[in-house]
């Protein structure tokens, strides 16, 4: 699967694309759903063999801006490349560059794993053989070959998703689209798909995955960009986001809460700012700089006044201190606010484009 | 490979797909097979004695009108299954795919189209059962069951369109069903349209379903009651019939592509 750059003549069609530009491209992409405006201007720039995040919570865009490159909605206005095609004009051709695999595993329940997938094979004109043979290359590779010829009604969660991905990969994309790839799925089959997806964006593949996951962002993407509302946020790769909203912090834990006023003090002395105190879990932190140096100063002063650490440790922020700092609100939160406005909208979605 | 021929392997890949679901659930086959033989039982036994056309034999003459109306209720499923697929997003991973736009139409309409003739099997040798006959050759019979088929695939269209329409399979279980309650009792498919009064007489007289039920009569030889009528289509059935599903098909065709191509998973 070696990422090869558009063919001078799709990318001369559709317009705006540079020589070297990105896999995927998006300029201004707005989309509307009656009253509510799905994407309000979003700019997106995935270089070819990268893998991006679209990071946000429920209703914050994401599907939206999937359905848009995988050809299944057209912008009201702005436009999108993918592969140097435009999504638009040069659906078709799109189509045959891509992969999708959706939020929930479009999979047929009444056939069995390996007619699922010879069934897409087909629909790509694969030819007879050709799709058979594809089918029971992702089998293997996709660890199903026992479940192969059982219908999928019979699969798990994770099984299905699996299946779903393997039938995203039929035609060997260059670049591939999913739309939160692991919603839904237990802790353990979610490791499982983040390590197929890591050994397939190993190959070269362009990758745009969506999430609410912060962790999962974190570990699949090379950059994340994210939205909300419809707006891009923020992007960058994980540490730049997660250096947008400040430095370091030093945070540790003390045998007793008494012992947590003589540590605020010495915390106070050697970190920036006012330290914060947890009395229940005998804990404390405060914004530092310098790290491992401010740490061992720590140290030495809490030893020197008998204060007994259990744990300590020098902190960077994570991604959810990222996102309730860039939304000001958690991005749990702004799911449940979000969902129910989705609910509320679903009446005027019926004929979306 | 055409751009038709094309379209129509992808029909076929899609055709067989829904076919296996038939083969793998055979109760939604066997379900609407058992509503149009509790029709004929009821018509036959219970209405029947007390619709009496002139000189008709009622079983012979209900025959017909079953059969065309069992296949427009069975084009219901067609926007079941859509609204399903919807539902379930794989019209979205169609939709993701190099194949012709009119693929997951053209495959459901004709599995729908195949589940249709095997509901005609069991309805025909229910209707010998109950002492229907086919009176005419073997040529003007395949005649009158084909018109019947192209009525029922013109429908599976109509249908198509109001699955694609719709907002869940829930509502495609009713909104597919409802509207064919007064297309098929507003028609000559029970009791003889000189029997309605004056002002729906017209109506009835140039229901498509009628002209269908007229036809099937026709051709396999049994007795109606049409040429009572005065209206041109029931003197002209087999015209009216195929006149109709064919202009159904020219509306309901790219009615339903265009909303295929914009249709949205909800």
């Amino acid at each position: 699967m070696v990422a090869a750059t558009p063919e001078p003549s799709a990318a001369g069609r559709a317009g705006s694309t540079r020589a070297g530009a990105g896999a995927i491209v998006a300029h201004g992409l707005v989309k509307h759903y009656g009253e509510v405006r799905a994407l309000d201007g979003i700019d997106l720039d995935v270089p070819e063999g990268t893998v991006m995040a679209l990071l946000g919570p429920n209703g914050a865009g994401k599907t939206t801006a999937v359905r848009i490159f995988t050809t299944l909605l057209e912008p009201d206005s702005g436009h999108a490349t993918v592969a140097g095609l435009d999504v638009v004009h040069d659906a078709d051709a799109v189509r045959r560059t891509i992969g999708m695999s959706g939020q929930n595993a479009a999979v047929d329940e009444y056939l069995t794993g390996r007619e699922n997938l010879d069934m897409i094979g087909n629909l790509y004109h694969l030819g007879k053989a050709a799709s058979r043979a594809r089918a029971d290359e992702l089998l293997e590779r996709f660890d199903l070959v026992d479940a192969a010829n059982r219908v999928v009604k019979t699969y798990s969660g994770g099984m299905r998703r699996r299946l779903d991905l393997a039938g995203s990969l039929v035609a060997n994309p260059r670049v591939l689209f999913l739309d939160e790839p692991t919603t839904g799925l237990d802790p353990r089959s979610r490791l499982g798909m983040w390590d197929v997806i890591e050994e397939l964006v190993g190959g070269g593949t362009t990758l745009l995955l969506t999430t609410q996951y912060l962790e999962e962002a974190d570990r699949l993407a090379d950059a994340i960009v994210v939205i909300d509302h419809g707006k891009v946020i923020a992007r960058g790769t994980s540490d730049e986001l997660k250096s947008q909203i400040g430095g370091e912090r030093l945070e540790l834990t003390v045998s007793s809460a008494s012992e947590l006023a003589a540590t605020v003090d010495i915390l106070r002395k050697v970190g920036v700012g006012e330290p914060t105190t947890e009395e229940k879990a005998h804990s404390a932190g405060v914004a530092v700089e310098g790290g491992s140096a401010v740490l061992i100063e720590a140290l030495r002063q809490l030893d020197a006044a008998g204060v007994v650490v259990q744990d300590v440790g020098i902190r960077r922020p994570t991604l959810d201190d990222v996102f309730l700092a860039l939304t000001g609100h958690a991005a749990e939160e702004a799911g449940e606010a979000a969902a129910a406005k989705k609910r509320g909208r679903r009446g005027d979605k019926g004929e979306s484009s | 490979m055409s751009v038709l021929t094309q379209a129509a392997a992808d029909g076929m890949v899609v055709a067989r797909r829904n076919l296996i679901k038939v083969k793998r659930v055979p109760d939604l086959l066997i379900f609407t097979t058992i509503q149009p033989v509790m029709f004929v039982l009821l018509f036959a036994y219970v209405f029947g004695g007390a619709i009496h056309p002139k000189g008709v034999n009622y079983r012979e003459f209900l025959m017909a009108g079953i059969f065309t109306q069992t296949v427009a209720f069975g084009s219901a499923i067609t926007a079941i299954g859509l609204a399903d697929d919807l539902q379930k997003g794989i019209i979205d991973r169609f939709r993701s795919l190099p194949m012709a736009r009119s693929a997951v139409l053209v495959g459901r309409t004709t599995s729908d189209l195949v589940n249709n003739l095997i509901v005609m099997v069991v309805m025909s040798l229910c209707g010998l059962l109950v002492g229907w006959r086919i009176h005419r050759s073997v040529g003007y019979a395949l005649l009158g069951y084909i018109v019947i088929f192209a009525f029922a695939f013109a429908m599976s269209w109509v249908s198509a369109t109001i699955g694609l329409s719709v907002s869940s399979v829930e509502v495609a279980q009713s909104a597919g069903f409802i509207w064919l309650f007064p297309v098929s009792f507003l028609s000559n498919a029970f009791v003889p349209t000189s029997q309605l009064t004056r002002f729906l007489r017209p109506i009835a007289d140039w229901n498509p379903m009628s002209s269908v039920v007229a036809s099937a009569r026709e051709l396999f030889g049994n007795k109606g009651t049409e040429k009572l009528s005065t209206a041109w289509s029931m003197h002209h059935p087999v015209v009216t019939a195929l006149g109709w599903s064919l202009l159904l098909l020219l509306i309901f065709i790219p009615l339903s592509v265009r909303k295929y191509r914009a249709a949205a998973t909800r």
